[in-house]
């Protein structure tokens, strides 16, 4: 009997996320795949008729939003890197005694809503409002100039919204270096930069890539910051499924385009994982 | 779909014969990782193949008598209701809503929820299929394919006439049994508005006259639309001459030709829902299609309202009951209060749009005679519009939404939506 419990323990322990898993992902899942395949209305109903065309039609029609969804996403994930590791570089470094109060400082916007921080870019940004007003009307810049309704605005507003999920991993990382490994480094006469580049960079590596995943996902299919800041020209594909499904109820197009996007977002995630050699970032977070 | 029942492949997935006999070998698989992903892979897919297709809701939009008595029997008034309206249908300080709860005892929760019809509609429609509360007892939706979609599927409690005297007794004959809802049956009408240009005097030098300006070059970057996809087809179908009433799918083609010329030439600032008027005073749009009302009452003398001498487009908003309203005799009991002239020419006086309760002209009237200063000039102004009082010439320049059936409506949709999405 108490082999029996003993055996059945990992899955009783499995048990409540499994089935959470089961009930609210993986069966919506599998519904959702096949809805994507069905075709009808809100009025007649829908019938599941292996309509493949569901996806070739969903990326005839807006095959390009999905281009342009990846492409903000790798420029707001790069711009989130760039801003966030000196930051989470700092902080850990040289943050002393006061780093949790630094952290805080960094994450004290993300305790207001995300839509309402959104909005108030809309405020600040608009074409005659406090920031270009002023340098409209001392000729800095021409009279046509606009950054709201413009893909400017919108990575930005992306970078700005997901930066706490690029910081935090990395801090985590960089905190977690063990101080002697850099001195060792030192005694063995490397630089500061060869310091840098050979032990520190290296070891905070799966900070950036947990903080890669965490950001580019999320932003890819984001449609909060393109429906707020852009204009006709920066739709994304998160507000073409959003119309879909909501507006429109499209349902299986909206599911369509929902599949394609995940299978891009898995395929760009995997390859990433390839390039930067799994192994390795796994090794190195195991220390 | 068809089930493939006699597919030995299918069988086998959901025979549930090896469970009973608890096959060792079963209970072997059980106790691998492997097996027990296997059986969750397989039972997500039983789930799935089960429940193949959605059923239709479509066909309810007729009841009878005995429909309406069935949905009414034993409901009583509770004393408060929850109101889903759109932004600048009602005073600031909320007068008339205070007056009614004064009258009638009844308390309004009062909600500015509506900033589109068709994003209203998506949020709505699934508590509502599920026969679940959405939360309010009255919503204002605008007559169009929204609407005619509430009703198709059931959605709307039916109107008990009996209890809506004042409506009987005061709305305008154009706003009694329209075609999109003969016999006012699960509707009647809040206010009527006109779909024309606005555009912001500080930035557009010239005067504006005609849809066509709207597409004009010249204002590169500085022109607003709306994303609604019947008000969008329409102004394009109004530049080409087209008069939506009567368009034909081959008219809608060519429409979103020009649109996407347009849109491509980036004349588009942006489509909006009802967030135009902020960027439309802040000059960050010039000009843009716009609702009579939200101009009329906007605080900026700046900012200057026609009607485009292709046309435009005259839409109604309507007041109806969702069928899983919590109060609906409440509700119904304000609706029908709405209709009183006298009330009616105090909202009237502030959101300026049409009303469907003409008497209220001669209030409004008297108002005016009785006020002094900017307020007399205000409400002389109000009681001649014809943006307020349109009169029967007016009404017979202005176009209404072509009623879609379910098959035009998925053509049509499928013709207008992608524009706004930049396809």
């Amino acid at each position: 009997m108490r082999r029996l419990r003993g055996a059945l323990t990992p899955y009783l322990l499995m048990l409540p996320a499994g089935l959470w898993l089961l009930v609210f992902f993986a069966i919506p899942l599998v519904y959702m795949a096949s809805v994507s395949l069905m075709t009808g209305n809100l009025i007649d109903g829908w019938k599941l008729t292996w309509h493949w065309q569901n996806y070739t039609e969903g990326l005839d029609v807006y095959g390009d939003k999905l281009l342009r969804s990846l492409w903000y996403g790798l420029i707001a994930t790069v711009a989130c890197i760039v801003l966030a590791y000196p930051a989470a570089y700092w902080i850990a470094f040289k943050g002393g005694r006061h780093k949790s109060t630094w952290l805080f400082l960094l994450l004290l916007p993300f305790f207001v809503s995300f839509v309402l921080r959104t909005i108030s870019w809309k405020l600040v940004l608009t074409d005659n409002g406090p920031i270009l007003g002023p340098l409209k009307s001392w000729g800095l810049l021409p009279d046509g100039f606009h950054v709201l309704d413009s893909g400017f605005a919108v990575i930005s507003g992306l970078t700005y919204n997901f930066l706490p999920f690029m910081v935090l991993p990395i801090y985590v990382a960089l905190e977690r270096i063990d101080y002697r490994t850099i001195e060792a480094a030192y005694d063995l006469y490397a630089g500061r930069v060869e310091v840098f580049r050979r032990v520190v960079l290296p070891l905070s590596l799966p900070g950036v890539f947990a903080g890669v995943i965490m950001t580019f996902v999320p932003v890819t299919s984001d449609y909060v910051n393109a429906q707020v800041l852009g204009g006709p020209g920066n739709t994304m594909i998160g507000n073409v499924i959003q119309a879909e499904y909501f507006t429109n109820s499209n349902y299986h197009t909206a599911s369509a385009l929902s599949f394609t996007l995940m299978a891009l977002l898995l395929i760009g995630i995997f390859a990433y994982a390839r390039a930067l050699g799994t192994k390795d970032v796994l090794e190195a977070a195991g220390r | 779909m068809t089930r493939p029942d006699n597919d030995p492949a299918f069988v086998r997935g959901i025979d549930p014969a090896p469970v009973r006999s608890i096959d060792p070998a079963f209970v072997r698989g059980m106790t691998t990782r492997r097996g027990a992903l296997r059986l969750l892979g397989a039972s997500a897919a039983a789930f799935a193949l089960s429940a193949c297709g959605i059923p239709g809701q479509g066909g309810r939009g007729k009841v009878n008598q005995a429909q309406i008595d069935a949905f009414w029997k034993g409901k009583g008034g509770k004393g408060s209701i929850n109101w889903a309206n759109w932004p600048g249908y009602m005073e600031d300080d909320r007068a008339t809503i205070k007056a009614f709860t004064k009258e009638t005892g009844i308390q309004v929760a009062y909600k500015e929820v509506i900033q589109e019809a068709a994003e209203w509609f998506g949020k709505i429609q699934a508590p509502l299929a599920a026969n679940q509360s959405i939360g309010f007892d009255l919503m204002v939706v605008t007559s169009g394919i929204q609407t005619t979609k509430l009703i198709e599927l059931g959605y709307l409690a039916p109107l008990d006439h009996t209890r809506l005297t004042r409506f009987a007794k005061h709305a305008g004959r154009k706003f009694q049994n329209p075609p999109y809802d003969p016999g006012n049956a699960f509707t009647i009408p809040y206010v009527s508005g006109v779909t024309g240009i606005a555009y912001n005097t500080k930035y557009v030098k010239e005067e504006i006259t005609s849809v066509a300006q709207l597409f004009d070059p010249k204002y590169r970057g500085r022109v607003g639309m709306m994303s609604d996809s019947q008000e969008l087809g329409n102004f394009a179908m109004f530049a080409l001459g087209i008069d939506p009433e009567k368009s034909t799918p081959k008219d809608w083609e060519n429409a979103a030709r020009k649109l996407r010329d347009q849109r491509d030439q980036k004349i588009v600032r942006k489509y909006y829902e009802q967030n135009y008027i902020d960027a439309v005073t802040k000059g960050d749009v010039w000009l843009t299609m716009a609702w009579s009302g939200d101009v009329y009452s906007l605080a900026s003398d700046d900012v200057k309202f026609v009607v485009p001498r292709e046309g435009g487009t005259i839409w109604t908003d309507l007041m109806m009951i969702p069928k899983t309203a919590a109060n609906p005799v409440d509700a119904l009991t304000l609706m029908d209060w709405l209709y009183d002239p006298r009330r009616n020419a105090t909202l009237t006086e502030y959101i300026n749009f049409v009303t469907p309760v003409p008497e209220a002209k001669k209030f409004i009237a008297a108002d005016a005679a009785a006020a002094k200063g900017d307020d007399k000039a205000d409400l002389e102004r109000l009681s001649s519009s014809p943006l307020v009082f349109p009169s029967d010439a007016d009404l017979a320049k202005l176009r209404t939404y072509r009623v879609l059936t379910q098959q035009e409506e998925t053509q049509y949709q499928k013709i207008f939506l992608p524009i706004v999405q930049g396809s």
